[in-house]
């Protein structure tokens, strides 16, 4: 096979170096005997051995193979790809924030605790609910950690008949898989012939043994469910909680709060809705939020602020406990609260509309183009089908290879699973419209050469630096690492 | 006029109005009940303008004190970060870039975390490993749900041994799911083989144990290794990435999955967050593996490429039978591991190993030479060691703040029973000054 | 379409040979086009015991991964090894060589909710 680019073992010179280390200062010659005899290393690791040239060479060679939104749009929805703010990326690494170990007494970290205790402060604000731990590192970590919380308050309550959770038919995989790994069952909830949750399913499936109903708002077709008070009545009725999967919380900043609209747990993800970059898939944040009557199961410690200050406190006797070392992805965390501290209300509003706008142009300009099947105003994004291009043959998979000819990434493909070769386009507030018109452009393009000269889309990519590869291949017989 | 980061100009967004055919912004939301919108504004802090943000998070950051002596561990180390990991860190290219869902435009990204997958591998001897996982705790609570998959059985035999939090976040993560969890007593702060051997049976999904663990102390692996060879539960360590430069790899000794905490592979310490948590696997558990893995292939032309694979066990698709719920990895701390294991390569990793090692032997000496400082365990370490003192150590901790001396944790916290103890970690970062300053602050400070 | 004289089909596109007490399970042509290339079968342990509507394999696909229904309530008696190495093997020769496993029922088989070739075929065409 030929290699695009060699990996880093490739470009080993045997004794070749890439660190500076302070001065031992202490004989290192037999350090070995300190360790048990049967436990020293006896054949040293196969690192590469290479000088700190070869090593940014190499990455800096790879780096360059990557789309990313500093280069190109990435209008994918469910995502919330928008622009990185570069002073977040400078205050994250100030010093007193690097370098701060996690366990220092309390009184040494206090800049580190105020910003944790006041960045939930705003999240709470920002999605009508009582208090927000910033414990959680990722949006399934918070899904994980809500759906923890809810069985706690049911415990607590001595209900041991809950043991499902429902989920609609729409929803995001991690929403499933999160319930069953707090040993619930799930079941799905139909959608109704608008896109939304089908309140005639939702009662049917409503007894004392559903835990709770976790739901997105709009939903993952971009289509806001109006009937959200009925939702709620019908699962709080039966003595379910109604959770909030924060994906698409970008479409209502400062015009909806979750906890306004009868939800008892949220959560955020800071790397979508909040700036913090995806750093090709992490580090993310997801923030859990709660209404008052589930606050003592919040995952400890919590910061808290006393006379003398800000402390952690781990005196939560209900708490669910830890569900992580420390206290969250600090670090991505300083990100989301500088870019709250710069935008503030009128700001993030702003960004909601501005989201909305963007998102309802391209669906306009497309809808003639493309199948669109909730033909109404939609939210943040919007969900496409390929249906009438699969007519001749051309699926929503050669649709977003094409797209990449274009140096635009493809939007989320195949997902929700209740559109037939669905694209979710999602473009963000960060975009100006003539952004805009070029993805427009080419869409519209892509489906003319669907019509007329299909070849070039089932062939595509045609000008990136590998084409399609053999995923089937790497699935049958997987190579997942170099062997010397 | 535009606002920051909101592009779009009042003519612009007059100009997409008319495309979609209303008159106002508001017009898309007011079909949106009044009960459930949100009128006026946000509570939140008036916006300030960009050299304002730097002003307050500098003083924020000035409010945290990051120059005494760093003497702390229990999982966050303060060794040396490179300069050039940040230099690579900081490229838009991977920052800023997606999840390699789309492999045509994520080679960067894919070849990169191939090459840290395989790093992982010779590091820890392991058949496979993942892309990462969130830190070193959840990865322990990943890799029991793992062996209670795989094996069918219901218990699991945890070390006393192991970082408190990671117990707990095991403890936390197995709530609902039904598992019985025996946490195994130690002796003289570490396991014994012989009395855990009683304990195993057809029931025990896995022996989880720490090593270097929690103390510092190196546990016998070799033994735990045979005793479990024969078991159909799995043996699970989870380790200290740097010990490894110096210390035989886990799947060397017959562990099953080996995991971890990776910060110390050139990941800021920044208050415990982000963090890295790595696993490798044997190679039968392979497809049981939770976390996103990438794979080696090729495209039509020839050409070697990489693309996330194994993805059926994954959230996306399996849903509820999904290996875990987990959808993201580290990423970028990943990366920032790979450069660091490049730029050390075999020989400097061996070399800060050993300079933790000789260093945190020599600190041992100089503390335990101070009048009323014992060691309550002796025998085989790792960078980090126990002290007793004849004071509270919560005291004497705040009395070396003060001298400008983190001399280490409080085990207090952690332990009913060892209020008068602190565990001190040294890595290759701290001098010879620094440790013997920190041995006369100590003097004075009991006397 | 040969292989398939004799056949039993059911709802979840298996198809089931009986003989005896003995049921041979595969999925139909129709399921394996559907699933696309098979990359990997989980397969269930000699002499494992399942109820009747129990997932006892697995089917990877790259982008879904299907289970297989145990038939009846029993035993797997005999495992088709080939498909560790060769899952192809569904695709290439659902009815033949792609052969899933063979279960010994306890107790008498009903076929009462099982269709006939000419019926899955009908079964098969609206479900398209």
């Amino acid at each position: 096979m030929k290699p695009v680019l060699p990996l880093i073992f490739e470009k080993s010179v045997a004794g070749r170096i890439g660190y500076s280390l302070p001065a031992a200062e202490l004989p290192l010659e037999g350090i070995e005997q300190l360790l048990p005899q049967d436990q020293v290393r006896q054949k040293l690791p196969l690192l590469p051995e290479v000088s700190e040239g070869d090593v940014i060479r190499h990455y800096i060679n790879l780096s360059l193979l990557n789309h990313n939104i500093d280069r190109g749009f990435y209008p994918l929805g469910s995502c919330t790809m928008k622009y990185n703010p570069k002073v977040n990326e400078d205050v994250s690494r100030l010093p007193g924030f690097a370098r701060l170990h996690p366990l220092v007494p309390e009184e040494n970290a206090q800049g580190a605790l105020e910003l944790i205790y006041q960045l939930e402060q705003y999240l709470a604000e920002i999605s009508g609910m009582d208090a927000v731990s910033l414990q959680p590192v990722a949006g399934a970590h918070g899904e994980l950690t809500g759906l923890k919380i809810i069985l706690a308050y049911h415990k607590a309550r001595g209900d041991s008949r809950r043991q499902t959770i429902l989920v609609p038919d729409s929803a995001h995989g991690t929403n499933p898989a999160s319930a069953a790994m707090v040993g619930m069952k799930v079941v799905q909830v139909a959608s109704d012939a608008n896109g939304c949750v089908s309140l005639e399913d939702l009662r049917a499936k409503t007894d004392d043994t559903v835990a709770a109903l976790m739901l997105t708002n709009p939903n993952t077709l971009g289509l806001f469910d109006v009937n959200i008070g009925a939702i709620a009545d019908i699962v709080h009725g039966a003595g379910g909680l109604l959770y909030y999967d924060g994906a698409n919380a970008n479409a209502i900043l400062g015009k909806v709060r979750p906890g306004d609209t009868g939800f008892d747990v949220v959560h955020l993800n800071l790397h979508k809705t909040f700036s913090t970059p995806h750093g090709g898939g992490g580090p993310g944040s997801g923030p859990v939020g709660v209404k008052s009557q589930l606050i003592p199961f919040l995952p400890v410690p919590r910061v808290v602020q006393g006379g003398e200050g800000y402390s952690l406190d781990y005196n939560y006797p209900q708490s669910i406990g830890k569900i992580h070392s420390f206290y969250g992805n600090f670090a991505v965390n300083i990100r989301a609260y500088a870019y709250i501290r710069m935008l503030g209300a009128e700001g993030l509003k702003a960004v909601s509309e501005d989201a909305v706008l963007n998102a309802n142009y391209i669906q306009a300009r497309l809808k003639d183009a493309y199948h669109l099947e909730y033909d109404r105003l939609c939210m943040h994004e919007f969900v496409l089908s390929a249906k009438r291009q699969l007519a001749k043959g051309v699926k929503t998979l050669d649709i977003a290879k094409r797209l990449l000819d274009f140096g635009l990434h493809p939007p989320t493909v195949y997902f929700p699973l209740i559109i037939e070769e669905a694209m979710m386009i999602e473009p963000t507030e960060t975009e100006g419209k003539e952004t805009l018109d070029y993805f427009i452009e080419a869409m519209l393009q892509i489906a003319r050469e669907a019509e007329e000269n299909p070849e070039i889309v089932l062939g595509a990519p045609h000008t990136t630096p590998i084409s399609r590869l053999d995923e089937v291949g790497a699935a049958r017989n997987p190579v997942l690492k170099w062997q010397p | 006029m535009s606002k920051h980061y909101l592009p779009n100009t009042g003519p612009q967004r007059r100009q997409i109005l008319q495309a979609i055919g209303v008159g106002a912004v508001e017009d898309l939301f007011s079909y949106i009940p009044e009960k459930l919108r949100f009128s006026g504004l946000l509570n939140l802090p008036d916006p300030i303008a960009e050299p304002q943000l730097v002003d307050h998070m500098e003083e924020l950051a000035g409010k945290n004190n990051v120059e005494a002596v760093n003497f702390l561990g229990g999982g966050i180390y303060d060794h040396y970060v490179p300069a050039a990991i940040d230099h690579v860190l900081s490229r838009s290219e991977f920052y800023t870039a997606y999840t390699p869902y789309q492999p045509e435009v994520s080679q960067g990204t894919l070849q990169a975390i191939f090459e840290y997958q395989s790093m992982l591998c010779q590091l820890t001897g392991a058949a496979a490993a993942n892309a990462s996982l969130y830190d070193g705790a959840t990865t322990v609570a990943e890799a029991a749900l793992l062996a209670l998959n795989a094996t069918k059985g219901r218990r699991l035999l945890v070390a006393g041994s192991m970082h408190p939090s990671y117990r707990q976040v095991l403890a936390t993560y197995l709530e609902d799911f039904g598992a019985e969890i025996e946490e195994l007593p130690l002796e003289g702060g570490k396991l014994k083989a012989e009395a855990i051997a009683p304990r195993l049976g057809n029931d025990v999904a896995a022996l989880i144990v720490q090593s270097p663990n929690f103390f510092g102390i190196i546990e016998d692996l070799p033994a735990l290794g045979k005793l479990m060879a024969a078991e159909k539960g799995l043996f699970v360590v989870a380790t200290d990435p740097i010990a490894l430069g110096i210390l035989e790899a886990p799947g060397a000794l017959g562990a099953d999955v080996i995991t971890g905490e990776g910060q110390s592979l050139g990941i800021n310490q920044s208050f415990g967050g982000p963090l890295l948590g790595f696993m490798g696997v044997a190679d039968k558990l392979v497809r049981k593996m939770p976390g996103r893995v990438v794979g080696q292939t090729a495209d039509a032309k020839g050409r070697r490429g990489f693309v996330l694979t194994l993805q059926t066990r994954e959230q996306h698709i399996r849903r509820e039978k999904a290996t875990s719920n987990i959808c993201s990895n580290q990423a970028l701390c990943a990366l920032a591991a790979s450069v660091y294991m490049s730029l050390m390569g075999p020989q400097g990793l061996r070399e800060v190993a050993a300079q933790s090692l000789a260093k945190a032997a020599f600190a041992r000496e100089q503390m335990t030479a101070v009048p009323g400082v014992e060691l309550p365990f002796a025998g085989p370490f790792f960078k980090e060691f126990v002290l007793k003192l004849p004071q509270p150590a919560a005291k004497v901790i705040a009395a070396m703040a003060d001298k400008g001396y983190y001399v280490g944790i409080d085990l207090g916290r952690f332990f009913p029973d060892m209020n008068n103890c602190l565990l001190m970690a040294v890595t290759e970062k701290r001098s010879k000054s620094e440790i013997l300053g920190c041995a006369a602050a100590l003097r004075e400070v009991l006397a | 379409m040969t292989g398939e004289k004799g056949l039993k089909f059911t709802k979840e596109h298996e198809w089931l040979r009986i003989e005896g007490n003995r049921v041979t399970v595969g999925i139909t042509d129709f399921a394996q086009k559907k699933l696309g290339d098979i990359v990997y079968v989980e397969l269930p342990e000699l002499d494992e015991e399942f109820v009747e509507g129990d997932a006892f394999a697995v089917l990877e696909s790259v982008k879904t991964a299907a289970d297989v229904y145990a038939p009846v309530d029993g035993i797997v008696v005999e495992v088709n090894d080939l498909l560790e190495e060769e899952p192809a093997l569904i695709n290439t020769d659902p009815f033949g060589e792609g052969w899933i496993a063979v279960f010994e029922a306890e107790g008498d088989i009903d076929t009462s909710g099982l269709m006939d070739t000419a019926a899955y075929r009908q079964y098969a065409e609206e479900e398209e």
